[in-house]
C-alpha cells in the first residue's frame, strides 16, 4: 500500500517576464488502487503538476511538500523518483535518436529492478505487453518515439507503465490525439496495470471521454493553479454538461 | 640542383592564414607542412589476412593519378615515387571486407605514405583501414572507382594519444560508379583528413559519412570537398561529432562545388556537433558553390548543440541515472553512422572507445 501526498504545492517557472507562479497551493492524496481524475481547462496548470512531481528541471518548487510513503520526493533526482515508484506518462514523449525501444526498455527495467532482467523472461514480458497493446513486433527495433504516430507514442507510454510497474502513475493527457480504437486499447492497458499491480493513478485530462473507459474514484476540478472542486464520478458528468466556465470565471 | 630538390622548393609552405589552413595548429604537424620533418618510407599499412582472388596489393613506382594543391600531399609525392597499390580486378565482387591495419609505434620520424586503391570497372569491394598504435604520418591516398564499380571505404582513426595524421583521401568516381566512405576519428593528438571526391562520369554517386569524438587537447579536422564536374551525379555528406574536455577542437568543412557542366546534380551535406562540456570548440562550415541552376537539389545544414534536457529528462524519468542517460544519448547520436560500418566487432569497439573517452572526460557526470 503506497500513498503519494501533495501538500500546499506551489510551483513557478521562469519566463522572459520574470518568475510566474503556476501552481498556487495544491493538496492531493493518492493511494494504491485509487484512480483520481484531474480535469480542467487548458492552461490551468495540470501538466505543470505532473512534471513537477516527476522533477522536470524547468519548474521551481516555491512551497509545499510531496511525499511518497513519507519519503521526500522533492529532494530526489528525477531517476530516484522513478526508482521510488513514480511514473509519468507524458503528453509529448520525447524522441531519442539512435536508441531502440528494446534497448531503452531493458535499460529502464535494469535501473528500476536493480539488476538486468533475465533475457528469456524479459523477451516474453515485452512481447506480451506489445501484443496486449496491439503493437507490431517491429516496434521494438525502432528508435524511441522517432517517427511514432500520436497513437504509437501513447501506446509506448502505457507499455512502459505495464512493464515498469510503478506504485503511482501520472497520466498526462494520455487521451489526447487518440482515435476511439486507440483510446480503448490504451485504456485497457491502464486498467490491466490497475488490476495487476494495484497502481494508484492520477489521470490528467481535458475531456471526459477517457473516463468512460477508465473509471475514476475521485474527480478534481483544476483551475488557476489549484483544485477548486472535488467529488466522485458524478462531477465528471456535470463537467461534460456544463464545461469549465463557472470555475474559470470564478 | 636535382629535380627532386627543386620540386620541394616549389611547394608552398602554409603560414596559417590561408583558407585551407586557418584552423590547423601548424606547430603540431611535426613539420609535415614545411619540409622540416624527418621523413621515412615505413609502409606501415599491411593487409590483415591473405587477400582473396581478384585482389592484389603491390609496391610499385608510380605517378599520382591527378595533381593536388594540398601542400603536405605535394611534399609526400616529392619525397616518394613508391606507392602501395591495392587493385580490385575488373568484374570481381569481393564478398568479405578487405582489412588493412597500421598498428606500429614510431614517433621518431614522419612516415610519408602513398597509397592507391584501384577498383576496376564493375568490381565491387569494401576496404577497411584500421589505424591504431602511435605514428606521425602524412598519407596520400588516391582512389579510382572505375565505371560501374562500387567501393565502400572505411578509415578508422583509433590512434594512440601521440599520433599525428594528415591525409588526403581523393576519390575519382567514374560513370555509374558508387563510392561510399565512412571516416571514424576517435584517437590521436592531431588528425587532419581531406576526404575529396571528383565525379568523372554521369550517373556516379558518393556518400561520405563520418563520426569524430575529440577530448581534452585533441584537434580533429575533416575538410571535405565534393567536386561535381559532370552531369547527373549525386552526393550525400553526413558527419557527426562530439567534443568534451578543455581545448578539444574539431573542424568540419564541407565544400561542394557544382560546376556549370554539372546539370542534374543532387547533393546534400549535413554536420551535427554535440558539445558535451565547456572549454571545447567545434567549427562547422558548409560551403556550396553553384554554377548552374539546372539541378535536382542542393542543400546543407549544420547544427551544434549541447545535451538535450528533454531527452535526459525522459530517460531519467524511467529510472535511468544521469550518467547512463548521457551515455545512451551519445551512443544514439553516433549509432546512425557507426551502424553503417556493418561489422559488429568494429562497431562495438568504436562504441566502447566512445564510452571510455566520455567517462575519462567526465562529460557524463553533469
Amino acid at each position: 500500500m503506497s500513498t503519494l501526498e501533495i501538500r500546499g504545492l506551489k510551483v513557478s517557472v521562469t519566463t522572459e517576464n520574470g518568475d510566474v507562479e503556476i501552481l498556487k497551493g495544491v493538496d492531493l492524496t493518492i493511494k494504491s488502487g485509487e484512480t483520481h481524475a484531474i480535469m480542467g481547462p487548458n492552461g490551468s496548470g495540470k501538466s505543470t503538476l505532473a512534471y513537477s512531481i516527476a522533477g522536470h528541471p524547468k519548474y521551481t518548487i516555491t512551497g509545499g511538500t510531496v511525499t511518497l510513503d513519507g519519503a521526500d520526493v522533492l529532494e530526489m533526482s528525477v531517476d530516484e523518483r522513478a526508482k521510488a515508484g513514480l511514473f509519468l506518462a507524458m503528453q509529448y514523449p520525447v524522441e531519442v535518436p539512435g536508441v531502440s525501444v528494446s534497448n531503452f526498455l531493458r535499460t529502464a527495467a535494469t535501473a528500476l529492478r536493480g539488476e538486468a532482467p533475465k533475457l528469456r523472461e524479459w523477451v516474453g514480458e515485452v512481447k506480451g505487453a506489445m501484443e496486449a497493446l496491439k503493437m507490431d513486433p517491429s516496434f521494438a527495433s525502432r528508435n524511441v518515439n522517432e517517427g511514432f504516430s500520436g497513437g504509437e507514442k501513447k501506446r509506448h507510454e502505457i507499455m512502459q507503465l505495464e512493464l515498469l510497474k510503478p506504485k503511482i502513475a501520472i497520466l498526462d493527457e494520455t487521451d489526447s490525439g487518440l482515435d476511439v480504437d486507440a483510446l480503448r486499447v490504451v485504456s485497457e492497458g491502464v486498467n490491466r496495470a490497475k488490476e495487476n499491480s494495484n497502481v494508484g493513478v492520477l489521470l490528467i485530462t481535458h475531456y471526459t471521454r477517457i473516463l468512460k473507459y477508465i473509471k475514476p474514484d475521485f474527480v478534481h476540478v483544476f483551475a488557476n493553479g489549484k483544485i477548486v472542486e472535488e467529488g466522485g464520478p458524478e462531477l465528471a458528468d456535470k463537467l461534460e454538461a456544463q464545461g469549465y466556465e463557472e470555475y474559470v470565471n470564478a | 640542383m636535382t629535380a627532386l630538390q627543386s620540386n620541394v622548393l616549389d611547394i608552398h609552405t602554409p603560414q596559417g592564414r590561408e583558407e585551407a589552413w586557418r584552423f590547423t595548429p601548424l606547430k603540431r604537424l611535426a613539420g609535415m607542412h614545411d619540409g622540416s620533418a624527418i621523413t621515412s618510407l615505413l609502409n606501415s599499412l599491411q593487409p590483415v589476412q591473405a587477400l582473396p582472388s581478384g585482389v592484389s596489393f603491390d609496391t610499385v613506382e608510380a605517378d599520382a593519378f591527378s595533381p593536388t594543391d594540398d601542400a603536405i600531399t605535394q611534399r609526400i609525392r616529392a619525397f616518394s615515387k613508391t606507392v602501395q597499390r591495392l587493385t580490385i580486378s575488373k568484374n570481381s565482387e569481393i564478398a568479405q571486407p578487405i582489412h588493412f591495419s597500421r598498428s606500429m609505434r614510431d614517433l621518431n620520424s614522419v612516415e610519408f605514405a602513398r597509397i592507391q586503391i584501384v577498383v576496376e570497372p564493375h568490381a565491387k569491394a569494401t576496404v577497411i583501414f584500421e589505424n591504431s598504435g602511435d605514428l606521425r604520418i602524412g598519407e596520400d591516398l588516391e582512389i579510382q572507382v572505375g565505371a560501374g564499380a562500387h567501393l565502400t571505404f572505411i578509415s578508422l582513426q583509433e590512434w594512440g594519444a601521440s599520433s599525428i595524421h594528415a591525409a588526403r583521401h581523393n576519390a575519382v568516381v567514374e560513370r555509374d560508379a558508387t563510392f561510399n566512405s565512412i571516416i571514424v576519428t576517435v584517437g590521436g593528438s592531431l588528425v587532419r583528413l581531406l576526404p575529396t571526391v571528383e565525379f568523372a562520369g554521369p550517373g556516379s554517386s558518393a556518400e561520405l559519412l563520418g563520426v569524430y569524438f575529440a577530448t581534452a587537447g585533441q584537434f580533429f579536422e575533416h575538410r571535405i570537398f565534393v567536386d561535381h564536374l559532370v552531369p547527373q551525379a549525386k552526393s550525400r555528406v553526413n558527419y557527426k561529432g562530439a567534443l568534451a574536455g578543455q581545448d578539444a577542437h574539431t573542424v568540419w568543412i564541407g565544400d561542394v562545388f557544382i560546376r556549370a557542366a554539372a546539370e542534374g546534380t543532387d547533393t546534400y551535406e549535413l554536420n551535427r556537433n554535440l558539445l558535451l562540456s565547456d572549454g571545447a570548440r567545434a567549427d562547422s562550415v558548409p560551403n556550396l558553390e553553384i554554377e548552374t541552376g539546372e539541378i535536382v537539389g542542393a542543400g546543407h545544414a549544420s547544427t551544434t548543440g549541447r545535451f538535450d534536457d528533454e531527452q535526459l529528462f525522459y530517460l531519467m524519468s524511467r529510472g535511468i541515472n544521469s550518467a547512463d542517460a548521457r551515455r545512451l544519448v551519445v551512443r544514439g547520436f553516433f549509432t546512425e553512422i557507426v551502424s553503417q560500418i556493418k561489422d559488429q566487432v568494429i562497431e562495438d569497439r568504436i562504441m566502447a572507445r566512445i564510452d571510455d573517452e566520455l567517462a575519462k572526460a567526465g562529460a557524463i557526470n553533469g
